[in-house]
């Protein structure tokens, strides 16, 4: 009885006409403002990556010009990343061996992701034996443990840029397949495609009225979200010495010759082209991950 | 036109459970029938059958006397389904969704109480009962012979319903289509069809 009574007052207090107000406003301010960030994000990740690329372009010569007048310098104002025993610039080598890596990783994952996106589609509509076979492929690849068959792709196909790039493609497009099929065999199910069909359509059509702009989301984000994981596999097998020749300023490189001079106090020779390193598989991550919650439908509302 | 099943029987799985065993039906271009029975005893799947969705265990679906598989492209058996939200692609604004019909008569959407402004949204901006509506829309089109109405009003108020069930008598007594209307509200099949046939359970 006691609760009965309080019950209507408690009720009149939250829907006071100001207390509404205000949420609505800061409804309406907070969907701005992630919408906001999300694309602020976009624009300086893409940003970023963008400038190590051009920057790379630029670098080539002064990552490789060696003066052993400046050897072993500590980050100062005109080599903000220092120098190492050569005397070359680890700024320049830096930038230089990103953007190796940043295109390894677009091509690799493009490679990768459009090698998924056939096997899915083949798995999902050519009948019951491709079904299988795609299916134990992805089981195979997915069994072996990524970095063993990576160094076996890559030393089998003669090392260097070409043995990199096939070795991270052939090794990452198992889960996007198993993705886009499982999502191709969901939709052929789906009553609005059988309708469509009864209704005279024709499989091109549906292909491309219904399936594509399903696919066509899951398949940008699933190939950004491939780049982050094709640059850390690239650099890892080019310091474990699989992976780019040694005359190359890969990351990879740079971080296992940095490994001898840690010892001796040379800390900037690997901390700068680490954090780099990291800062960029942050971006294309963050990237893929916006892009995700900006195409995914079930986020529109929120 | 007739449609017609003969000796039809049906499950989903090899060694599942026999949803349809030895099903005949007839139906006339100018008749209702009705088919009332409680759940789970095969409606839908016979809907299914009857639109060409399901290929039959043993038996066949003739519709002038000629294999219901042997007509391509446009189905002239169509379906209205339960479920219009699953019906339609929440990707495709409502306009497309009715571009798929086979020329749909614009006087349709005004009978059918579909407002000009539903057409540019989405379908997740619809109710089910304004979605149901593009859905009997979609299903009337030129070449469509016979209507398989799958408790399309199931999900609707009591004066839709009525507005909806009077468009389709008369839609269907106009242009000479068939109707066959599943529904387990054995009130409702009695009041709207010419003819009702019950479904036992095996």
């Amino acid at each position: 009885m006691k609760e009965a009574a309080t019950f209507p007052e408690k009720r009149l207090d939250v829907y006071t006409e100001k207390n509404f107000a205000e949420n609505e406003e800061g409804y309406r301010k907070k969907k701005w403002n992630r919408r906001k960030t999300i694309i602020v994000l976009l624009i300086v990740a893409i940003g970023f990556l963008a400038a190590v690329c051009i920057g790379g372009f630029f670098c080539k010569e002064a990552a490789q010009v060696t003066d052993f007048s400046r050897k072993n310098l500590p980050p100062c104002l005109s080599y903000p990343f220092g120098t190492d025993w050569l005397g070359r610039d680890m700024f320049a080598r830096t930038v230089r061996g990103l953007s190796i890596s940043i295109i390894i990783g677009v091509c690799a994952a493009t490679f990768s992701a459009v090698m998924a996106f056939i096997l899915g589609v083949v798995s999902a509509t050519m009948g019951k034996t491709a079904d299988a076979v795609v299916t134990w492929f992805i089981d195979l690849v997915m069994g072996i443990p990524h970095m063993l068959l990576l160094i076996l792709i890559c030393v089998a196909c003669g090392r260097g840029l070409k043995g990199v790039i096939l070795g991270v493609a052939l090794t990452h497009w198992t889960s996007l397949a198993r993705l886009i099929r499982g999502e191709v065999l969901q939709l052929k199910e789906q009553i609005y495609i059988k309708t469509a069909k009864k209704l005279g359509k024709s499989n091109l059509y549906i292909a491309m009225k219904h399936m594509v702009p399903h696919l066509l989301p899951q398949f940008i984000v699933g190939l950004v979200l491939l780049f982050p994981h094709a640059i850390l596999h690239e650099s890892s097998i080019t310091f474990l010495g699989f992976g780019l020749s040694n005359e190359q300023p890969a990351i990879g490189i740079i971080l296992s010759e940095a490994m001898k001079y840690l010892v001796t106090g040379k800390w900037w020779l690997a901390l700068f082209p680490g954090i780099m390193l990291i800062l960029t598989v942050v971006c294309f991550f963050t990237t893929g991950e916006n892009l995700r919650m900006l195409l995914d439908p079930a986020s529109v509302h929120e | 036109m007739i449609l017609e099943t003969r000796n039809l029987s049906f499950r989903y799985e090899n060694k599942g459970r026999q949803i349809l065993e030895q099903f005949s039906l007839q139906a006339d271009s100018n008749e209702r029938v009705g088919i009332a029975a409680p759940s789970g005893f095969g409606k839908t799947t016979l809907c299914k059958l009857l639109a060409g969705y399901e290929q039959p265990e043993t038996g066949e679906i003739l519709l002038d006397g000629k294999p219901l598989q042997s007509y391509k492209g446009y189905c002239p058996v169509q379906m209205i389904w339960q479920h219009p939200e699953q019906a339609v692609n929440p990707r495709l604004r409502m306009k497309s969704v009715l571009e798929e019909g086979d020329q749909i008569d614009p006087k349709l959407m005004e009978k059918l109480g579909i407002e000009p402004d539903w057409l540019n949204r989405f379908p997740t901006e619809l109710s089910g009962g304004e979605l149901q509506r593009f859905c009997i829309a979609r299903a009337l089109g030129k070449r469509t012979r016979f209507l398989l109405a799958d408790e399309i009003s199931t999900m609707l108020d009591l004066i839709t319903q009525s507005q909806i069930w009077h468009f389709l008598i008369e839609e269907t007594q106009k242009r000479g289509i068939g109707m066959i209307v599943v529904s387990h509200d054995a009130e409702l099949v009695e009041r709207v069809c010419t003819r009702v046939v019950r479904m036992n359970k095996q």
